[in-house]
């Protein structure tokens, strides 16, 4: 088990290396550095002084070389400053990536108590029409932009009914409640359509294991219904499930980059996307780094998971 | 003799699509959009860009069903215009996503050994990022607009169809028609195209009627970030951002862009689950 751990972590460091230098090379492709950008907002600005202020931050340097002194220092920790504030980026990242790491917690426990009933009753109800109006109501989560629907509960909790504030953040050691006040309607968008997805696979897993013959001599041997459902049926049907929360996983990452820009919420997606608008690439490394990081992190979770609900799965 | 056996199935499974309620809501819902958006300015009661500042911010009417925005133009006709735009990027972006994976995937399947693992690693490295934070950088690398959005749209969307291919392909490789068709002295790239490839087809078709919907999703999440097309020429997304600081005073405005991109993402999810039922009974 511990082998198979680590041999994980070894093959994830090419993925995470590939992705850190198609990160760089791609910002430094971009038209444009921070320089022009920071120029931009100041007005004229002589050539000279341009090229003093690259030299300053490094970025006259090749980029084999930069990606290298970069590298190099974020093995030791440091993950460099932005370049427009000169603030650490892994201050700002440990005030953001519990943010991040919020919604998407809250968002995943939402869909999961949304989608594991509705997939269940649907499948134990296969074609009723209860089964047909959840397949809808699925096919229509998955239809909805985040966004959009994040909009649709401002819209009806905020402005009319005036329950939950619209946008913005309170930090949980100020308030829980408040915190969790904020919180409630980006969890719920970012969940709803995540659920959409996640009831589907729950109703389509749960059919294919009720069809089994184990399934069948349970019932035969005189196990109540419930027992089958509960003991037999449904611990086997979410074994698909988590598979693929750990493959949601990304896309709820991405998804939380639009919902923390509808909800102001300061997290890394925003600060990725705004390190990405300044060409602050430090900002953009860092972001990306710990995005893909907890990426590889959650499909290791998701492995050992699985080799605790189902034991014929050993990691040799 | 081949084109008989090779007709049915599809004859087949057109029959079995047809007969679908999902599959044919779904095809109608996309017609309708299609042509709503080709006859777009025939269609339109109001001219999309057209500033008209004393009818700004109105509810829906008989003269603006749907309302206005803030520069008093009609939301409809910007709606049936913006689905221009949507439905074009959707559909080139994914087309060039499906020629260029499914070749990939081809490839890595036929020859396997290293040229295998360094598409599949390469594909597996791209889709270790969340999509729409490499599609933003990429909108970023080659500067906002039309032809950004559809390269963006489409590089991010490779990987999938490279993965379908390959692994339909690899589940016929060594079948012993594939062997007899080689010993017969069939060059590789015949093998490839003309006996592989038609075998990846039912699950290609499958994954560019649901792609098709995230293009949708994914563009109009790029216009909502500003990252799209740039205004005054409307798109759904953009359409959203504008219109949201009003919601208050007009929601409608806001809402109904949205309800657009729901209505032809469904209509794809509709389509893509008839497809799937009519070519894969499997996988139901």
């Amino acid at each position: 088990m511990l082998f198979y751990l680590l041999r994980q972590i070894f093959l994830a460091i090419p993925a995470l290396l590939g992705v850190l230098i198609i990160t760089f090379l791609l910002m430094r492709a971009v038209p444009g550095d921070v320089v022009t950008q920071l120029v931009g907002l100041e007005g004229n600005v002589s050539q000279e002084r341009m090229d003093e202020m690259r030299r300053m931050f490094g970025l006259d340097l090749p980029v084999h070389v930069q990606f290298r002194q970069w590298m190099g220092a974020a093995l030791k920790g440091d993950l460099g400053s932005s370049i427009r504030t000169g603030r650490p980026i892994l201050q700002d990242l440990a005030m953001r990536f519990p943010v991040t790491i919020e919604l998407t917690v809250l968002s995943l426990f939402i869909a999961l108590i949304i989608s594991i009933p509705l997939g269940v009753v649907a499948a134990l109800n296969r074609g009723s029409l209860l089964d047909a109006v959840i397949s809808i109501f699925a096919l229509l989560g998955l239809s909805i932009p985040g966004f959009f629907l994040g909009i649709l509960l401002i819209l009806l909790f905020s402005l009319e009914l005036r329950l939950l504030p619209p946008a913005g953040y309170v930090p949980i050691q100020e308030s829980l409640y408040q915190n969790l006040r904020h919180m409630v309607l980006p969890s719920v968008s970012l969940g709803l359509v995540l659920s959409a997805a996640i009831t589907r696979i729950v109703r389509s897993s749960m059919l294919e294991i009720l069809a089994r013959d184990y399934v069948r001599t349970a019932r035969a041997k005189g196990l109540s219904a419930r027992k089958v459902t509960y003991r037999h049926a449904l611990r086997n049907a979410l074994i698909p499930v988590i598979t693929v929360i750990g493959l949601q996983f990304g896309s709820l990452l991405g998804g939380s980059i639009i919902i923390e820009q509808v909800f102001s919420l300061p997290g890394v997606g925003r600060f990725a996307l705004d390190g990405i608008n300044l060409r602050d690439y430090p900002i953009v490394q860092g972001a990306v780094i710990i995005i893909a990081a907890s990426f590889i992190l959650v499909n290791l979770i998701v492995d050992l998971i699985y080799s605790l609900i189902d034991p014929r799965i050993r990691y040799a | 003799m081949l084109k008989t056996s090779s007709q049915k199935p599809a004859v087949a499974a057109m029959q079995r699509l047809l007969r679908s309620p999902s599959g044919i809501i779904g095809l109608i819902i996309i017609i309708i959009v299609f042509l709503s958006a080709i006859f777009a300015p025939i269609i339109a009661p109001y001219d999309p860009i057209e500033l008209n500042t004393k009818d700004r911010l109105q509810g829906p009417s008989q003269n603006h069903i749907v309302g206005t925005d803030q520069y008093g133009r009609d939301t409809l006709s910007r709606i049936i215009h913006g689905g221009r735009i949507s439905l074009s990027v959707a559909l080139i972006s994914i087309s060039l996503a499906t020629i260029i994976g499914s070749f990939l995937g081809l490839l890595a399947a036929f020859y396997g050994g290293w040229i295998d693992i360094l598409i599949m690693r390469f594909t597996d490295i791209l889709l270790s990022f969340p999509v729409i934070l490499l599609a933003i950088a990429l909108v970023a690398f080659f500067g906002s607009g039309f032809s950004s959005l559809v390269f963006a749209i489409a590089f991010v969307y490779t990987g999938p169809f490279t993965r379908v291919t390959r692994a339909a392909v690899l589940s016929i490789r060594e079948e012993l028609y594939v062997e007899a068709n080689l010993a017969l002295g069939a060059s590789n790239i015949r093998t490839l195209f003309i006996t592989l490839l038609p075998n990846a087809l039912a699950p290609l078709i499958i994954e560019v009627t649901l792609r098709l919907a995230y293009a949708i999703l994914i563009e109009a999440g790029l216009s909502f970030l500003g990252l799209g097309t740039p205004p005054p020429a409307p798109s759904w997304g953009q359409m959203i951002a504008e219109n949201r600081r009003f919601l208050a005073l007009s929601p409608w405005a806001t809402i109904a862009p949205g309800l657009a991109i729901m209505v032809i993402v469904f209509g794809f999810n509709l389509l893509g689950d008839g497809l799937r039922d009519a070519l894969d009974p499997r996988l139901k």
